[in-house]
């Protein structure tokens, strides 16, 4: 672009790039590099700074040592092998729905949103009373057609189960949102060939649809896994990582390490193993697609 | 022979139009349980929060309340640990300084990735889509000692501080305003427009779908958020709604009526500000979700 006065480049570009470089430069690189570093030490905020000791690789040591990784991963697992085929379901659900054109297309609309503008603590609540064992709305329901069902969160082989159904009710509605965008890209010429054909609608679903959305499928994937293992607002509140530990998840741990106990330094080497894990699962992803997404159109 | 291949026409003709209406119907049902589904548990919260003690412990239980009360509406601004208009106060307020500086840092960077040329742009660049890479778990625990050493924890200051780092956002404006004619910027620098004047009067102006899409992700990420709240602020009169919401849950055992007023009037004001401003940003909020 034209600037007449070099100087005057050199000032604006600065001053226009100050506040986000400050953000930046503190909150996330001189973060990543500290965190880092903690990961070494014997860090407690609440003591002064001079009995903070380096004791090299000792906290992950700690952490490989103590089995509450494996049971903490295990649950993030139980967390995801549920949630991501649910989720994936009902968002391409609500997707085809929103993919139409009917009467009171608008108003439904906003409907499906709202789960997705409330906020994890409001859903918690709200949720936390409809699956309370007696009162709530769902096991009243469920009495009346005569099954027994289960106290939910305060029981320990159903607490995630009741987690992951209340993060599949407040998500679907944004997840819809991308299912849509990919649905809208699909060009009409290929269901009319298919028509022609006389295809049945599982064979267009089955050759057309998901073959032609599996770009977005996969980045769901990818996103999901990534937000799974970090899950972290519903479980809070809804459980608090109980009952009996049942619902302890890593992002559940690393709270309670780094601001429960201020142990800074061990909290600090869960969240890089947290991390590594994240990053392994993205890159295995990545190297499955080759398999699966088309990218054809 | 003629009539015969009539008859088949209109039968194939026929259940054609069978097979559309019972699809057209299964649609119909799909999409009212899908509308209850989502439906019911603000209806309950809502039915819940206008009932007395005793009447959300009655079986069976009643959707529309017997005798429906503001009690609970009353009291959850009246409690003795936390001030809820205060609290809403402070939602309100965290809400708009952390849009207002996130969304302002970032177009501002945007700008000049998208407009100015310098050697070392596109590294610099990458630097900041590198970072989206980083997680919030790493980040969190330094986030919480860099703020104690900046003598900012349990103060407004120290969240808004924190806002300035809004990769995506730089992300996001930068494709936007990559959208903007060079012309419209060569014209306004030969009329003597100085590069703030072309920021505000042009590039602003001319990004509006993707800057309200930013504003309104932002606004409802910040309103709505609650472990970077939890972790800074501590002192009783600078909880938000969401954290208050979240320690009443736990402290008002047995008297749900109160809390599900409470979730209620955290929840009307986003939900206003959503219906009212959803038409201008529905196109955006799907390629601006992914990192809400």
């Amino acid at each position: 672009m034209y600037v007449p006065n070099k100087k005057q480049k050199w000032v604006t570009i600065c001053l226009f790039l100050l506040p986000s470089m400050i953000g930046l430069l503190i909150f996330c690189l001189l973060a990543m590099v500290a965190s880092a570093g903690y990961s070494f030490l014997d860090y407690d905020i609440l003591k002064p700074l001079t009995e903070t000791k380096f004791i090299g690789l000792d906290n992950y040591k700690r952490l490989f040592q103590e089995g509450e990784l494996l049971t903490t991963l295990w649950h993030n697992i139980q967390y995801l092998i549920m949630y991501i085929p649910l989720i994936m379901v009902t968002s391409f659900v609500m997707g085809l729905i929103l993919n139409k054109s009917f009467k009171g297309y608008g108003i439904v609309r906003i409907i499906f949103y709202t789960p997705v503008i409330t906020s994890w603590v409001a859903a918690a609540v709200v949720w936390k009373w409809i699956l309370s064992g007696k009162f709530g709305f769902i096991n009243q329901a469920l009495a009346v057609i005569g099954i027994q069902a289960p106290t939910w969160l305060s029981d320990p082989s159903w607490a995630m189960v009741g987690i992951v159904l209340v993060a599949v009710w407040k998500d679907t509605g944004y997840y819809a949102l991308f299912f849509l965008a990919a649905l809208k890209g699909i060009d009409s010429t290929y269901y009319e060939a298919a028509n022609i054909d006389g295809a049945k609608w599982y064979q267009r679903l089955f050759n057309i649809t998901l073959p032609l959305i599996s770009p977005t499928i996969f980045l769901l994937f990818v996103y999901n896994i990534i937000a799974g293992f970090q899950v972290f607002d519903s479980v809070q509140i809804m459980t608090g990582g109980g009952p009996v530990g049942s619902t302890s998840v890593m992002m559940e741990r690393i709270y309670k390490y780094g601001f429960r106990s201020y142990q800074m330094g061990y909290a600090a080497a869960w969240s890089w193993v947290l991390f590594g894990l994240i990053f392994l699962a993205t890159i295995v992803q990545f190297i499955l697609q080759k398999r699966w997404v088309n990218y054809d159109t | 022979m003629i009539p015969k291949e009539s008859a088949v026409l209109n039968k194939k003709y026929l259940t054609k139009e069978v097979q559309a209406m019972t699809l057209n119907t299964l649609f119909y049902i799909i999409l009212f349980v899908v509308i209850v589904m989502i439906i019911l548990p603000f209806l309950w919260m809502l039915s819940t929060s206008f009932k007395g003690t005793e009447a959300i412990r009655t079986i069976p239980i009643k959707w529309v309340p017997k005798d429906p009360t503001w009690d609970n509406y009353i009291k959850i601004f009246n409690l003795s640990s936390y001030s809820f208009w205060r609290a809403g106060f402070n939602s309100f307020y965290l809400a708009i300084t952390c849009t207002a500086v996130s969304v302002m840092s970032a177009s501002m960077a945007a700008y000049v990735f998208a407009k100015m040329e310098f050697k070392g742009r596109d590294k610099l660049f990458l630097v900041y889509l590198a970072t989206m890479m980083i997680p919030v778990t790493v980040t969190m625990i330094p986030n919480y000692t860099i703020l104690n050493h900046l003598n900012l924890l349990d103060t407004f200051t120290g969240l808004i501080l924190m806002a300035l780092n809004n990769t995506f956002g730089v992300f996001l404006m930068r494709q936007s305003m990559m959208g903007v004619h060079n012309a419209y910027l060569e014209g306004a620098l030969m009329d003597g427009a100085s590069m703030r004047q072309i920021f505000f009067r042009i590039m602003l102006p001319m990004t509006k779908p993707t800057l309200f899409t930013m504003i309104l992700m932002n606004f409802m990420g910040s309103w709505n958020s609650y472990l970077q709240p939890l972790l800074v602020l501590s002192s009783n009169d600078k909880q938000t709604l969401q954290l208050v919401l979240a320690t009443l849950n736990g402290q008002l055992k047995g008297k749900e009526n109160i809390t599900m007023a409470g979730a209620v009037i955290s929840i009307l004001p986003i939900l206003v500000v959503y219906v009212s401003v959803q038409k201008y940003i529905n196109q955006g909020l799907e390629i601006g979700g992914l990192k809400g």
